[in-house]
Order: C-alpha cells, then sequence, then structure tokens
C-alpha cells in the first residue's frame, strides 16, 4: 500500500519509574523503536529486530523480554526498565562495573542487553553455575568476546555480592 | 622498553591489563554508536536493492514514491555528480546500478523521507522492470570462459601462481583431497549506519559512520560526489564490531548523495537482512591439495589450485587470493611447491576482507592434508607437525625469509601441554542439556563421541605487495595532559586502550586523552590485517618518543644534565648516570609540545609469474587444539575445550590479547559447524540471525590460552597483531577433533549434521 | 491503525468482534518479527497481555486436566508444579528460543501460529489436548489435531480467540527432544514428544517440522503398546529401533535451506527409539 504513514499518535509509558509522554509516533513502532526515537533513551540497541540477538533487552515488569518485539503502544501501564534505568551515569551497578573491569566488554553494542540479561539471573538464582549463566544468557549474543570474560565478570559479581552478605 | 621499575610503578602502562577508557560509557548504555547519532531536522534513507542475481535494467520509475507524502528525495545512478564507480583496489562497483544489475542486493536507487516506515513505503512504490538474465554462479565457469563476461573487467579478477624449488619432485607418499570452505559473514552486531549532514552551501558534507578506515572512505566518497577530498569530513562513529565488513564502502555515498540532495541531514540505518546482503563477506573457495612427503614425515613438496569466488564485485579478491596461495605451505618448512589460484567474478554475493582474509581457507586445507600425512606416516599429528616446523630464517614458497621471531614449536608444544578437560562426557551429572544438541536434549552420554584435533597457522600482518599501509599519530602535551589523535578505527578490539598505555609508558603522565577519531589527522590505515598494535601502536609510540625527546632537551637546558642520559622511571624523569630527578608533570610545566609522526613498515614487493618475492610484511603463528563431542548418530556437535598457544610478542595488554583470542576462536568455531551464507542459484536463503546462526553462550566453550611472549625485535613495541591467529587454526582444530570422533574424512566447513552422517546435505530432487 | 489493550475476556471479545480480523497480539515473539519485517502491516492490533483471566492456568485433580490459558508463558510453563504436572511441555517450553522470548511468548500464540515447527505442539498433539476458543457469539472447543489445520492454518476463525488449552496429567514417562544445529535458540529442524499412561497403558509420538502440521504415529504407537513392559520399564533394542523406523516412516519432511527430508526423516527416527529408550530404560 501507498497510503503514508500516520504519525499523530501520543500515548503514555512507563520508562525507569517516570512517565513518558510518546508523541508523534506510528502505531507500528517497536518499542525498541520508541526507547530510542521517541524516548531519547538510546541504550538499548537492535542488531536482527527478531529476537534472536537479545541486543534490546529491557525489563517489563521484571520480565526481561526482547523490546523488539514489543509492540510499543501495547505497552501501556507497564512498568519498563531499560539500561539507563539500572544506574545512574557515572555510578556503575556492580555488575556494571563487573564487566568492565573484567574485560567483558569490546565493541560494547551487546553489552546493555547483557547487563540487563544478568541483572536478571543474579535477582533470580544468586549463585549461578557456569551452565546455569550460559543457559539464562543464551539469548544475548556477542561477537567479539567469545563469552569467557563476561562469565568471568558474572562470577565475580556473585562472589563479591555473597562476600558482602556475609560481611 | 618498559620502563624502571620499583615503587614509582604507574598503571596503565604497557604490559597492564587495564580496562578500557570507553568501558564505563559502554555498559551504561551512554557509549554513541554510530546507529545512535542524529541531528535536527534529520530524514531517514533507505536503499533498493536488486532482487535478482543478474539481470538488465530495463527501466526505472521513480514517480510512485515521490507521490507518497513525506518522501524528500529519490537518487539512482544519475544522479552521482562524481565517478560512477568504487572499490578498494579497482574501482568497478556502481554507487548505484545502471544498466545491470550482478547480484541479489546491488544497490539501484535511494529513498529520504520523514520515517523509516514511509521509506519501505516509497521503495515498494518505484517500480523497476527487469530482463531477468542466467546468472553466473559456478567459479569453474567463470575461469574456463564458457559464461560471458558479466563485467567489462572480465570474470577472473586475479590469477596467481606459485613454483619453486623442483616443481616435478615426488614425495614417497603423497595425499590429496579438495577441501572447501562456505561463505561465512562477518555478523558483527552494530548494523550498518550512517548520519551525513550537508554544508549550507551544499560544498561538501560530514560523514559520521562505523567504518574501518576513515581516510580510504574518503578518498572514495569524495571522488563519487565529485568534491575534493578536503571537503568531505569523517568523524568515527561509534563502531559495533567489524571484522572486515566495513572495509568497504556500503552506505557511506548514499547517505551523503541524500544528504546534499535535500538539505538536509540523512541517516540510513541497515537492517539485519539487508545488512547480510550489503556488505562483503568471506570468500567461499574450493582448494585441491596434494602434499607430498618423505616417508619419515618430511615435507617435500605442497602443490595446490585454489579458487576464491569474488562474486560480483572485484573489492579486495585479489589481495585474499594472494593470502591464500602464498600461505598454503602453513607454518612448515617446504622447499618445493607448484601452486595455482585464482579469484572469480561471479553473480554471487561480492566477497573481501573477513577477520583472516584468505589464510583461513588455506589452512583448513593444509591442515587437514598433514592430518593424511600423519596417518600415511603413522605418525601423531602433534608430531608431524613438530617435525616440520618452522624456525625464524626459514623460508616461504614465495622465497620470502621468515625474519620474525618463529616460535612455531613452541606454540605447538604448549597447546598440547595445556591440561584436557577434565569433565567427562555430559558433565559429572550426565544432563543431556550439557551434551550436543544443547537445550533441544537430543542425546544420552551413550550416544557421544569425543574427539581431539589439532592444527597450527602462520599468518601474515599488515598489508603486502608493496603496500604502504602506514599509519599517522599525533601526540600533544600541554598542562600536564598528554593528548593523542589518530585517525585509526575503534571497532571494541581496544587499540584506544593500548594507545594510552603506550603514552603513559613513554611520557611518563598518568593522564592520557584520546582525541576525536576523524580525518583531522592523517591516515591509520585500515583496521585489520592485525595491523594497529603495529602501526599505529608504532606510530603513537614514535609521536609519543619525539615529544618525550623534545621535552628530554628541554630538561637538559633546564638542569644541565645530558639529555641522552635522561630517561622516565614511572611518572619522573630521571638522569641514568646520576642523581637528578625531576616529575615529569614539574618538567612539562609551562612547556607544549604538538608532534605528528607518519610510521612505515618496510617496503615488501611483488610477486613475479611465479610468486616469488618479498611480498608479505610479518607473520606471526599459533596453534589450537580442540577438544569436541560428537553424536555421530545426528551428526550433532558440542565443543568442549579450545587450547591455545600463540606467538604475540609482548602482551602489552594481556586482558585485551585474551578478549581477541577467546572472541576469534569464537568466529573459528562458528565457521566449523554452523555459520554459511547459503546461496542458492545466486539467491540468499539464510539472510537472518535465525537461520544464520552465530555461536552462543551454549556453543562457545571455555578457552584455556598460553602467550607466548618472544618480543618481536622488528616490531616496533616487540608486540605482534593479534585478531586474526585464533579465527585461523581454531577451525581446522575443532574439524580434526569431529573427523577423530567419527573416524571418517571431513572435508568442508562448516561441517554439517549430514556430512557427518553421511548423507547427502542437497535434495535428491 | 489502532492498538486496542484490553483488561478483561469480555472486553477483548467485543474488541475482536469489532475487528474479526485483528492481529490478536500476545507476546509478539512471532508477529512482531513479521511486523518488524515489514511482512505483515495491521490495521488494527488487539493486544491481549494484560487479560489476566488468559494469564492462569488451574489443575483438576479429579479430573486430572490442567487447564492454561493461552496467555501463559513458556517460562510460566517451565516452573513448579506446572513442570510436573506437565514435564514434557516444560522440556519443550525449555527448548524454545532464549530466556526473553520464554518470557513473552505464550502457548495461545504458539497454537495461533500454528507453525509445523512450533515447539509446544507436538506436546499438545501427543496429549490429544483440548483447544478453546471464544468470540463475542459464545464458546467452542475442539481437539488440538482438528484445530491445527495446515501450515500456519488453524480452525479458528474471524472474531475468534484462543482462551486456552486442556491437558490431561497422564501417569507415566513423557518427554520432548528437538534436532537443530545450534546448543540453543534453534528452530526444530525435526521434534518429537514421547508421552506414556501407565493407566491406559498407551504410548503417544507426535512429530514436529515434518509435515504440514503435527502428526502423530498410529502405526508406531500400536506397536510401541504391545512392544514395551509397563511393569519393567523396558523395551528390546530391536524394538527401540523399529519403532523409530515406524514413526520415520509416518514422517513427511520436505526440503528446505534448513535441512533436507532425508536427514528430517532420518532425525525423527533416532529421536522416537531415543525417546521410547529414556520412558523404558530397560532392555
Amino acid at each position: 500500500m501507498s497510503e503514508s504513514v500516520t504519525l499523530n499518535e501520543q500515548y503514555e509509558l512507563h520508562v525507569n519509574g517516570e512517565t513518558r509522554a510518546v508523541r508523534d509516533s506510528w502505531l507500528g513502532e517497536s518499542l525498541l523503536f520508541v526507547l530510542r526515537e521517541r524516548l531519547g533513551l538510546l541504550g538499548s540497541k537492535g542488531a536482527c529486530e527478531q529476537g534472536e540477538c537479545g541486543s534490546c533487552s529491557v525489563l517489563v515488569d521484571d520480565e526481561l523480554v526482547c523490546s523488539c518485539l514489543v509492540l510499543a503502544a501495547s505497552a501501556v501501564d507497564q512498568s519498563i526498565v531499560t539500561i539507563e534505568g539500572v544506574a545512574p551515569i557515572g555510578s556503575p551497578s556492580d555488575v556494571q562495573q563487573a564487566f568492565v573491569d573484567a574485560g567483558a566488554v569490546q565493541c560494547g553494542f551487546c553489552t546493555p542487553g547483557l547487563i540487563m540479561a544478568t541483572h536478571a539471573l543474579l535477582e533470580r538464582t544468586a549463585e549461578p553455575t557456569e551452565f546455569e549463566i550460559r543457559e539464562e544468557l543464551s539469548g544475548n549474543v556477542c561477537r567479539c568476546t567469545g563469552y569467557g570474560r563476561i562469565i568471568e565478570a558474572v562470577q565475580r559479581v556473585a562472589v563479591s555480592r555473597r562476600q558482602s552478605v556475609q560481611a | 622498553m618498559s620502563s624502571v621499575t620499583g615503587e614509582r610503578t604507574r598503571t596503565g602502562r604497557l604490559g597492564d591489563s587495564i580496562s578500557r577508557p570507553d568501558g564505563t560509557p559502554k555498559v551504561q548504555g551512554s557509549y554513541a554508536f554510530s546507529s545512535d547519532l542524529s541531528a535536527e531536522n534529520c530524514l531517514w534513507g533507505a536503499t533498493l536493492r536488486s532482487p535478482h542475481p543478474s539481470a538488465r535494467i530495463v527501466s526505472i520509475d521513480v514517480s510512485g514514491a515521490y507521490r507518497i507524502v513525506g518522501v524528500e528525495a529519490v537518487i539512482t545512478a544519475a544522479d552521482v555528480p562524481g565517478l560512477p564507480t568504487y572499490g578498494l583496489i579497482s574501482s568497478d562497483q556502481p554507487v548505484f546500478a545502471t544498466d545491470v544489475v550482478r547480484y541479489v542486493g546491488e544497490p539501484i536507487a535511494a529513498v529520504a523521507a520523514d520515517h523509516p516506515e514511509t521509506c519501505r513505503r516509497a521503495l515498494a512504490a518505484i517500480v523497476v522492470v527487469y530482463e531477468v538474465l542466467e546468472p553466473l554462479i559456478d567459479p569453474e565457469r567463470a575461469i574456463d570462459g564458457s559464461h560471458p563476461d558479466i563485467h567489462p573487467d572480465g570474470n577472473v579478477i586475479r590469477r596467481q601462481r606459485i613454483v619453486c624449488g623442483d616443481p616435478d619432485i615426488v614425495g614417497e607418499v603423497v595425499v590429496e583431497d579438495t577441501y572447501e570452505i562456505g561463505m561465512q559473514d562477518q555478523a558483527f552486531l552494530g548494523l550498518e549506519a550512517a548520519l551525513a549532514m550537508p554544508d549550507a552551501d551544499g560544498g561538501g558534507v560530514s560523514l559520521h559512520v562505523a567504518t574501518q578506515w576513515l581516510h580510504e572512505d574518503q578518498k572514495q566518497i569524495a571522488a563519487c560526489l565529485g568534491l575534493p577530498v578536503s571537503s568531505v569530513r569523517l568523524t568515527l562513529g561509534g563502531v559495533g564490531g567489524a571484522f572486515g565488513a566495513r572495509e568497504d564502502i556500503s552506505l557511506q555515498v548514499h547517505t551523503c548523495l541524500l544528504a546534499l540532495r535535500t538539505g538536509r541531514p540523512v541517516r540510513i540505518h541497515y537492517s539485519r537482512e539487508e545488512s547480510f546482503l550489503g556488505h562483503v563477506h568471506r570468500h567461499p573457495v574450493r582448494i585441491w591439495m596434494r602434499h607430498h612427503a618423505t616417508r619419515e614425515g618430511r615435507l617435500v613438496k605442497v602443490e595446490a589450485r585454489m579458487v576464491f569466488d569474488g562474486g560480483a564485485y572485484a573489492s579486495t579478491s585479489s589481495a585474499v587470493l594472494i593470502n591464500g596461495v602464498t600461505h598454503a605451505q602453513g607454518p612448515y618448512r617446504c622447499d618445493n611447491a607448484v601452486v595455482d589460484g585464482y579469484a572469480v567474478r561471479t553473480n554471487n554475493l561480492p566477497c573481501g576482507a573477513m577477520r583472516g582474509f584468505g589464510v583461513v581457507q588455506a589452512c583448513f586445507a593444509h591442515e587437514g592434508q598433514m592430518d593424511k600425512l600423519a596417518a600415511a606416516c603413522e605418525l601423531d599429528p602433534v608430531e608431524i607437525r613438530l617435525m616440520n616446523a618452522m624456525v625464524t630464517g626459514d623460508k616461504l614458497i614465495t622465497g620470502q625469509v621468515i625474519e620474525n621471531v618463529a616460535p612455531v614449536a613452541r606454540c605447538i608444544r604448549e597447546t598440547a601441554a595445556l591440561p584436557l578437560p577434565d569433565e567427562p562426557v555430559g558433565g559429572h551429572d550426565h544432563d543431556p542439556m550439557r551434551l550436543p544438541g544443547g537445550a533441544g536434549r537430543t542425546a544420552d552420554t551413550s550416544h557421544i563421541v569425543r574427539g581431539i584435533g589439532f592444527a597450527v597457522a602462520i599468518k601474515n600482518l599488515m598489508y603486502s605487495e608493496t603496500f604502504d599501509d602506514y599509519s599517522t599519530a599525533r601526540c600533544r602535551l600541554a598542562d600536564g595532559v598528554v593528548n593523542l589523535k589518530f585517525a585509526t578505527s575503534e571497532v571494541g578490539q581496544g587499540f584506544i586502550t593500548i594507545a594510552g598505555q603506550i603514552a603513559r609508558s613513554v611520557l611518563g603522565f598518568d593522564n592520557v586523552v584520546i582525541d576525536s577519531i576523524d580525518t583531522d589527522v592523517g591516515s591509520a590505515g585500515s583496521t585489520s590485517a592485525s595491523r594497529q598494535t603495529w602501526m599505529s601502536g608504532g606510530a603513537v609510540n614514535a609521536a609519543c618518543i619525539k615529544v618525550r625527546d623534545l621535552l628530554f632537551e628541554a630538561v637538559a637546558v633546564a638542569h644541565g644534565v645530558d639529555p641522552l642520559s635522561l630517561a622516565i622511571d614511572g611518572g619522573d624523569i630521571v638522569d641514568r648516570n646520576g642523581v637528578f630527578r625531576v616529575s615529569a608533570l614539574d618538567a612539562a610545566l609551562g612547556l607544549s609540545f604538538d608532534e605528528t609522526v607518519e610510521y612505515h613498515h618496510k617496503p615488501t614487493e611483488d610477486l613475479d609469474e611465479n610468486g616469488q618475492g618479498d611480498c608479505h610484511t610479518a607473520f606471526a603463528f599459533v596453534a589450537h587444539r580442540a577438544v569436541v563431542d560428537v553424536d555421530p548418530e545426528l551428526g550433532l556437535v558440542k565443543v568442549i575445550q579450545i587450547a591455545t598457544a600463540q606467538d604475540v610478542g609482548r602482551a602489552l595488554n594481556p586482558l585485551s590479547v585474551i578478549g581477541q583470542i577467546e572472541g576469534g576462536i569464537a568466529q573459528g568455531l562458528g565457521l566449523a559447524v554452523m555459520e554459511e551464507i547459503i546461496m542458492s542459484n545466486g539467491h540468499v536463503r539464510n539472510p537472518s540471525f535465525t537461520d544464520y546462526l552465530l555461536p552462543t553462550f551454549l556453543d562457545m566453550p571455555s578457552v584455556t590460552a598460553s602467550l607466548i611472549e618472544e618480543p618481536d625485535p622488528i616490531a616496533p613495541l616487540g608486540a605482534k597483531g593479534v585478531g586474526e591467529p585464533p579465527t585461523i587454526s581454531s577451525t581446522p582444530a575443532i574439524v580434526a577433533a569431529i573427523r577423530d570422533a567419527i573416524g571418517k574424512p571431513l572435508n568442508r566447513v562448516p561441517v554439517r549434521p549430514t556430512d557427518i552422517i553421511g548423507l547427502s546435505a542437497s535434495p535428491s530432487i | 491503525m489502532s492498538v486496542i489493550v484490553p483488561n478483561s475476556l469480555s472486553a477483548a471479545l467485543d474488541a475482536l468482534a469489532d475487528n474479526p480480523d485483528a492481529l490478536v497480539l500476545a507476546g509478539g515473539t512471532d508477529a512482531m518479527v513479521e511486523v518488524n519485517a515489514g511482512h505483515r502491516k495491521p490495521a488494527h492490533v488487539i493486544a491481549i497481555n494484560r487479560v489476566s483471566e488468559l494469564r492462569s492456568w488451574t489443575y483438576d485433580p479429579v479430573g486430572a486436566t490442567v487447564h492454561i490459558g493461552s496467555g501463559v508463558t513458556y517460562a510460566e510453563l517451565m516452573e513448579s508444579p506446572l513442570a510436573e504436572l506437565l514435564p514434557a511441555l516444560a522440556e519443550a517450553s525449555r527448548t524454545v528460543g532464549s530466556p526473553q522470548i520464554r518470557h513473552a511468548g505464550t502457548l495461545g500464540g504458539n497454537l495461533g501460529t500454528c507453525s509445523p515447527a512450533g515447539d509446544g505442539l507436538p506436546v499438545l498433539a501427543a496429549l490429544d489436548g483440548i483447544v478453546h476458543l471464544a468470540s463475542a457469539a459464545g464458546e467452542r472447543s475442539l481437539s488440538v489435531h482438528d484445530f491445527m489445520v495446515g501450515v500456519k492454518r488453524t480452525a479458528r476463525q474471524p472474531g475468534e480467540l484462543i482462551t486456552g488449552v486442556t491437558l490431561p496429567v497422564l501417569t507415566g514417562w513423557q518427554g520432548y527432544s528437538k534436532v537443530g544445529v545450534r546448543n540453543a535458540m534453534v528452530i526444530a529442524l525435526a521434534s518429537t514428544c514421547l508421552a506414556t499412561d501407565l493407566d491406559s497403558r498407551d504410548v503417544r509420538l507426535a512429530l514436529g517440522s515434518v509435515g504440514p502440521t503435527i502428526l502423530r504415529c498410529a502405526e508406531a504407537e500400536a506397536f510401541a503398546a504391545t512392544a514395551v513392559s509397563f511393569e519393567s520399564r523396558s523395551v528390546s533394542a530391536h524394538d527401540a529401533r523399529q519403532f523409530g523406523e515406524l514413526a520415520a516412516a509416518a514422517s513427511r519432511p520436505i526440503d528446505d535451506h534448513r535441512a533436507t527430508a532425508e536427514y528430517r526423516r532420518h532425525a525423527i527416527g533416532v529421536l522416537a527409539s531415543r525417546l521410547l529408550r529414556r520412558a523404558f530404560p530397560h532392555e
């Protein structure tokens, strides 16, 4: 069809604890598109638009999902957390810092999605085995690192959280 | 080379595993990749691509696109003001197709509009009438001349023979086979994206793009735009991986043209499907090899015929071919060789640079051959490789003497000595999830066999055949801060990290700032060929040394010491012969320095008609061992462990080196067992991550690595490039392990379940 | 274009009555892939992921059935106690995509898409599930075998919503296997669900990705019922192999870019006999 795209939709999304107005949008836009192009939250990345790489991972109502597969206009009244909501700029979370320290970041494109997935994993399983880490992060593809340093980063966080609980 | 250690040691120097300076923005999502860039009043652009591998364009009617509200511009070949073609070696590739299309995905037109969906509808409204032609898809037909030329430059891009020693000598033991390597994709995650902003007067443009070589892009873009190079300014947008796919122009000219046409900023973002079509791939290759050896297992002669399918346009096929044929012997001593190699043009997808650049393919073949020789000579695969291992001073079959450190035997021995995995098949808990088939739970432990395989590689570093791929760096020192400026593309490999380490080590200052990476400084050459540590590291090192020496002169004058006796110790300047010591910060107070240096490697030669000549710059070596579990009934594979010892010269940042090793091995694993662009009659069957499979966390094993540090006196910092070797012999090691597990020959990568079982890979019709 | 997000089943059905051809969107793991690729341009979307009636499940211990709302996700199907009641469904759910996909994808979506490679579908077929549909006009139920008509074609009529599935809780081993080239995140090249019931002494086998829709294997099932011993949980190696051959013979695979028909048929034979061995581990 050659008809024009209507760019006049308005609705509200709850993102990182704030209510954000989405304006001048087309209803067919994915949550990933709206986060990036309408709400200025560029941290979530699009690498496949099919849910096959996890780069767009966000939390919706505390569940880790691919934001490229969420129709933005259907996510009204849900609580959305993006990479920007994990920690204030300049004060990275323990997971974020561990990724930096362990060499788990190279090009960084998969990194926001992996940070989200790691936070979700450690919420569910405080001391995951290596196999559990691999299975829970299997929805996040990285092309640069070969995953070794990422696993190291996750394990460091698990250990350090256990130590701070014990201390 | 290293500063005097002691209590004055500071971190962030060479040899430290410091974390990357852009790490925090990357983990917080605030790092700007090229796809994150936008501008006021920006339009979206999109590209119309050919659905046919070979067709004549009868007509193009763009009027339908203009009728859609929100469309601002539609451009075709007629709108290219300058050179209508581009290319890295020969300018044979059209910006937009004119009279013919030569591959599925070839750009025909582009639009600029207010929303990506409007762009999509505009593209759908452009009517192109094609006369479909029979595509040339068999590389042999490109060679035998039985298909008409599909391009004015002909169907053979290049042919190169190598003849050395006694071409007629025959060994007591002879083994031969034909090996096939499928088309791998670089599949970087950061999809192609560019933002072009036209100058107000339309006489120039600023382009932000993720690319591997800013200046080469700049040159080609300017030529196509009909503008002077100085009017096309490139800034590196954050790069989400490259692996060779960003060496060629993809969206750069299109984005600039749309911006200049509309007078507004324009950004183009490729989708994943478009990315598969929009960049070059690893060459699929067929390699026949025949190895001759003495009965004891010493190599006598290597014969090979290699055919590289370059696809529709030449890209870097010529150079990839040379890499392939000149590495035919592998890291082994061999006095006699007859090698014949072709890079040909077909209507398949254009192929060019991918990490390994022709040597991946050659290595798969020569390592398969070495295992066959081992079996024929009743030697262990490790033994036969040790017996033939090169040392410094040995020659390639091109006659070139290996002058670099060449610890091949050490790579092999150390790899073999790394501990094997202690987990049995299925792990200690016999969980089917840990077996081949993974989450699909297809097997139980009794269905699985384990195998072990070895492979070794030699890889050239930097560019070859007289190409002067120099690098430039600018070092400024003022107010206690070192500012480094270079055009070196940071694609994730961590050059910006070691650049700072070099500066701190040379100058003794902690505070190093990396300036914007753009065309406001001289060329750094391409981020490829494992060259940036050597070349851009060399340039940064040389520029910092120049500044340091000027600082030493100033200190010498101010303090009455001999500048030649001064040295950096931690953060201080000391007199090696006396007691003088001053902090570098104090010494530089009130002074400022600004030095730009070009770093060149020694010149190389062309190859003559017999493939003789010192055409390569330097070499690095590596060995891999793979442990693999196989389900022979279903043909499924799980790689359990990869062990490697790599000749790195000097690990300037060991953590970064490990990152390159693990990441490169993952790509080697992908080629071994799962990655292939499947073409059928010129059409791509799997342009998506659903069907082009990348290794996941559950596919990639842990890697045990030994870094062999024998500093190379020729390398400016003793360090060799480390990016490519991990992708090269990892693939044949994995395939060798599968062969070991199933006891059957395998001569193709990626290995498919049908190959393991012995079924046909093609439908029976 | 319109997007409606109803909060109740009746609101969803009313919206669907107004736009019978609307895209019913649950987890989006199939539909949004098509929308993103531009292959699907829905004029009206009804997002049902907020309809709580569809997101719950109930167990009837007397009737030994579980009713699963169409909005229940794969992740939820992997959790206790559902995983113990329907182990094959939990296994199949674990093979779907990735954790992200499993948190969003639903059994209703799997049914609605009705791809022959849908991971939940062989389980529903092996268990002879009952699919429940509702519309503004009323409700109806039909066997999953009647619901799955062909490749991505179902018996769902415009205006109808899949509300859930009722499955029996069998006594006996059940499990699911699927073949893919990678160890995670794969579309099945071939898949099988084997379910046994001690009470009725039967062995059910359903095949995925080897026909226009999910196949049951009457001949193989009849053979297995006589060949196995439920008491000693045994089957001979020869009979396990023959079971596999019968399963392979029942499959109707095609060649495509993912696999050849020959490989798929071969894989079915291997999977079927291996699953039978898991159900009856002794010889």
